[in-house]
């Protein structure tokens, strides 16, 4: 057994962990009875990809490349390769992953498992837009092939399934190609929920990529930062830094705190200010501006944190998210690293994907017990009533109700459940 | 052009570590590759992956006998029949059960051939074309087990101690030549020959890290890479402690 914990850090859990290697020992490995759930680099900041006291079956040595197509740009590979081997391997040669989300350090497996979104949903929709196929191993039938063209029903669960249909053990992706790896930036700041919307807009046409860091302590007015970029031919002489900051102990305290966190919104705000104008960024520096900070998730302390990403409909999504603000305010749980970013209006992949035309509000609080959970009861029924849903790759603590509101696939998607898989997030939200 | 291409041989390739060497190999320029495994299919998908990293590389895999003499020295025989290799890394190996060693012969007998006796034979079977052309290194993996017997698994431990000696002896053997022989020692590393330690919550190296030195020491022709190297230290005390005080140790 050993002690395993997910992003937030809320906890340390036994688990028994299996490393899955080649495909034959997996099919044995999932016959032998006893329910487990996959888990890649453990990037999910809830319980999503943790089965306290049960199997944990590890995908990171998977992480075989098996073949490229250097004319199409279409690459197979292993589910537990990191999108970080990717984009170090072929931005070089010219193919970018058209979607990626804010850190490099996640697999294959698990960008489809939740569907992941990048800033550039507008363009290029999830990570699942760009899977062809994939190879799925279940605990209770033979290995099943699909894609969008090919069972695409078993493709449609797959995609955003959470890990509950099988272990994703190949899959095809569809590269994108890129100029190089510099980025022609922009960096905007707003002074309202009004001007946000409107940059969003105007950037939709033009701008491949956008969002925005969003200072919600502030009190008088809502202020951020708004960044666009477009990947360019130009660059700069030199190559991505390699230079790595990490978070070396666990404080005994949260070091993000109502004292520390006006201080920092501030800081934050003033040293990316300073990089207002129109600058060429590095892509590492651009897409995964934390990895940088190695263990970074340590600074909320032994308690951990939570992260509470919900999505609203854009006809209501001004006053959800201004009526979520105005909570935070009045809770007085700051959070630092508030993310705003538009989604476009595009269908998802998945029965149960979580990008939906709208906007996206992503909080990282730190786990204060009752009080932030207090406030969390609040922001839930701002989504609930706004028609909105909870991105389940952050979530350890929403309602069954929320869930089953915000998901209305549900019931479809269950039926491609494989019995052999439960996660403390499935025992919790759909009760096995 | 051409004569700058490396040529690197793997005995076997298909080992965790072996693996990433490989990727850190074809990362910088392109090479000229033959890796032995003992299946051809879990060869081949080690081969196939590092084809995707490196176009431009030439990467042959083969299957070969681990245990047989002849059949190791006519499978390094037709590797070496192109030229004697810049780079031989020698790296397959298994952790036995070390009470199953105890009570069954034979399976201390095969623990003892895979970890020990083959090793050697192969590093014995490249060294002569190696000393003929007075080029090239050979880098042989054994183990911080191989440095002091101990209860828990003197078995393999004997093995890679066997390694040891073999490594120092070809060393002093070379002295006098270009040829660099390099011993490896890993501490406990993440692979899947320590996924038992790993269920058990043990602390193990980044098989990556480990790697990278492991590369970085055969391009200095080093003839010792502890790696993790703080196990230097360690393994440097605990060949020193005094019988009396090493007895009372469980481990
Ligand atoms: C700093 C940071 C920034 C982030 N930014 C974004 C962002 O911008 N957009 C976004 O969408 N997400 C973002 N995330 C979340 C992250 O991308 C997802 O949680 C991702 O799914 C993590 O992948 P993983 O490999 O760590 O998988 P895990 O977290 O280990 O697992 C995630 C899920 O995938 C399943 N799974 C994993 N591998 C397989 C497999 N082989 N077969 C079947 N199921 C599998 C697991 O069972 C689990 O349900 C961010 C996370 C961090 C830490
Ligand atoms: N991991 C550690 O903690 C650690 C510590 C010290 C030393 N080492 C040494 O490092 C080397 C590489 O090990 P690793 O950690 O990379 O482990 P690994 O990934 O499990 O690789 C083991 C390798 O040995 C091969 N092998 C095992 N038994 C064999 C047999 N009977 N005949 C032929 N080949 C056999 C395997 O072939 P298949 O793939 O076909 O099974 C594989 O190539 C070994 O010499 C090991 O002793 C490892």
């Amino acid at each position: 057994m050993a002690a395993i914990s997910s992003w937030g850090r809320l906890g340390r859990w036994e688990h028994e962990v299996q490393a899955l290697t080649g495909q034959e020992h997996i099919i044995r490995q999932l016959k032998n009875g006893r329910p487990g759930i996959a888990h890649g680099m453990g990037r999910s900041y809830g319980d999503v990809c943790l089965n306290p006291n049960g199997i944990l079956w590890d995908t990171t040595k998977l992480d075989h490349f098996i073949r490229f197509d250097e004319n199409t740009g279409r690459l197979h590979c292993e589910a537990g390769v990191l999108l970080r081997d990717i984009q170090r391997l072929f931005i070089p040669r010219g193919w970018i992953l058209p979607v990626t989300p804010g850190t490099q350090f996640i697999t294959v497996g698990g960008a489809i498992a939740n569907d992941v979104h990048g800033k550039n949903h507008h363009v290029s929709g999830s990570f699942g837009d760009h899977i062809r196929q994939l190879t799925l191993i279940r605990s209770d039938s033979p290995p099943i092939s699909c894609g969008p063209g090919l069972e695409p029903d078993w493709f449609a669960a797959t995609v955003g399934g959470f890990g509950l249909t099988g272990i994703i053990t190949e899959a095809e992706i569809q590269l994108r190609r890129v100029p190089g790896p510099w980025l022609a930036t922009e960096t905007l700041p707003y002074n309202s929920l009004a001007e946000f919307f409107s940059l969003a807009d105007a950037s939709e046409t033009g701008w491949e990529h956008t969002v925005s860091w969003l200072d919600c302590l502030h009190s008088k007015s809502v202020r951020g930062l708004f960044m666009r970029g477009n990947p360019t031919p130009l660059a700069l002489s030199h190559g991505p830094s390699s230079r790595k900051l990490a978070m070396p102990f666990v404080p005994p305290v949260s070091l993000v705190n109502p004292l520390s966190l006006p201080v920092l919104n501030t800081g934050y705000f003033h040293l990316k200010k300073r990089d207002s104008g129109q600058r060429l960024v590095q892509y590492e520096a651009f897409f995964y501006p934390l990895d940088n900070l190695l263990d970074w998730n340590r600074m909320y302390g032994p308690k951990g944190f939570f992260q509470y990403q919900s999505v609203v409909p854009r006809p209501v999504g001004f006053d959800a998210v201004q009526a979520m603000l105005k909570e935070i305010a009045k809770s007085g749980e700051g959070s630092f690293l508030a993310v705003l970013k538009t989604f476009g209006d595009r269908k998802p992949v998945g029965m149960m994907s979580f990008p939906q035309p709208g906007v996206t509000l992503a909080l990282d609080f730190p786990n204060q017990g009752q009080r932030t959970h207090k406030l969390f009861g609040k922001l839930d029924a701002i989504v609930r009533e706004a028609g909105g849903r909870i991105y389940l790759a952050k979530d350890a603590r929403m309602p069954r109700d929320l869930f089953i509101a915000g998901y209305p696939r549900l019931s479809e998607f269950l039926q491609y459940r494989d019995p052999g898989m439960s996660s403390a997030l499935s025992r919790r939200l759909i009760g096995e | 052009m051409p004569d700058t291409i490396k040529s690197i041989a793997i005995i076997g390739a298909t080992s965790a570590i072996a693996e990433h060497c490989a990727r850190l190999w074809v990362k910088d320029s392109a090479v000229n590759l033959v890796l032995v495994g003992r299946n051809l299919a879990k060869t081949e998908k080690v081969a196939a992956d590092l084809r995707v990293r490196s176009p431009q590389s030439t990467i042959r895999s083969l299957a070969g006998d681990f245990i047989d003499p002849l059949a190791i020295r006519q499978l390094v025989a037709n590797i070496t029949s192109e030229g004697s290799p810049d780079i031989v890394l020698i790296a397959h190996g298994s952790l036995p059960d070390q009470i199953q060693c105890q009570q069954d012969l034979s399976a201390n007998h095969e623990a003892l051939a895979i970890n020990g006796v083959s090793p050697v034979l192969f590093a014995e079977a490249f060294i002569s074309p190696m000393q003929q052309a007075n080029h090239g290194t050979l880098a042989i993996i054994g183990s911080v087990a191989g440095d002091r017997g101990r209860k828990s698994n003197y078995v393999y431990g004997a093995a890679k101690g066997l390694v040891t000696r073999y490594a120092q002896g070809l060393q002093h053997r070379l002295a006098k030549t270009q040829v660099k022989v390099v011993l490896v020692k890993p501490g406990p590393t993440d692979t899947p020959m320590t996924a038992q330690l790993k269920q058990q919550g043990g602390k193990l190296a980044n098989v990556e890290d480990v790697a990278q030195a492991i590369v970085k020491g055969i391009g200095q022709g080093k003839p010792v890479v502890y790696t993790p190297a703080k196990w230097a230290l360690i393994m440097m005390a605990i060949r020193h402690l005094p019988r009396m005080l090493f007895n009372k140790l469980d481990i």
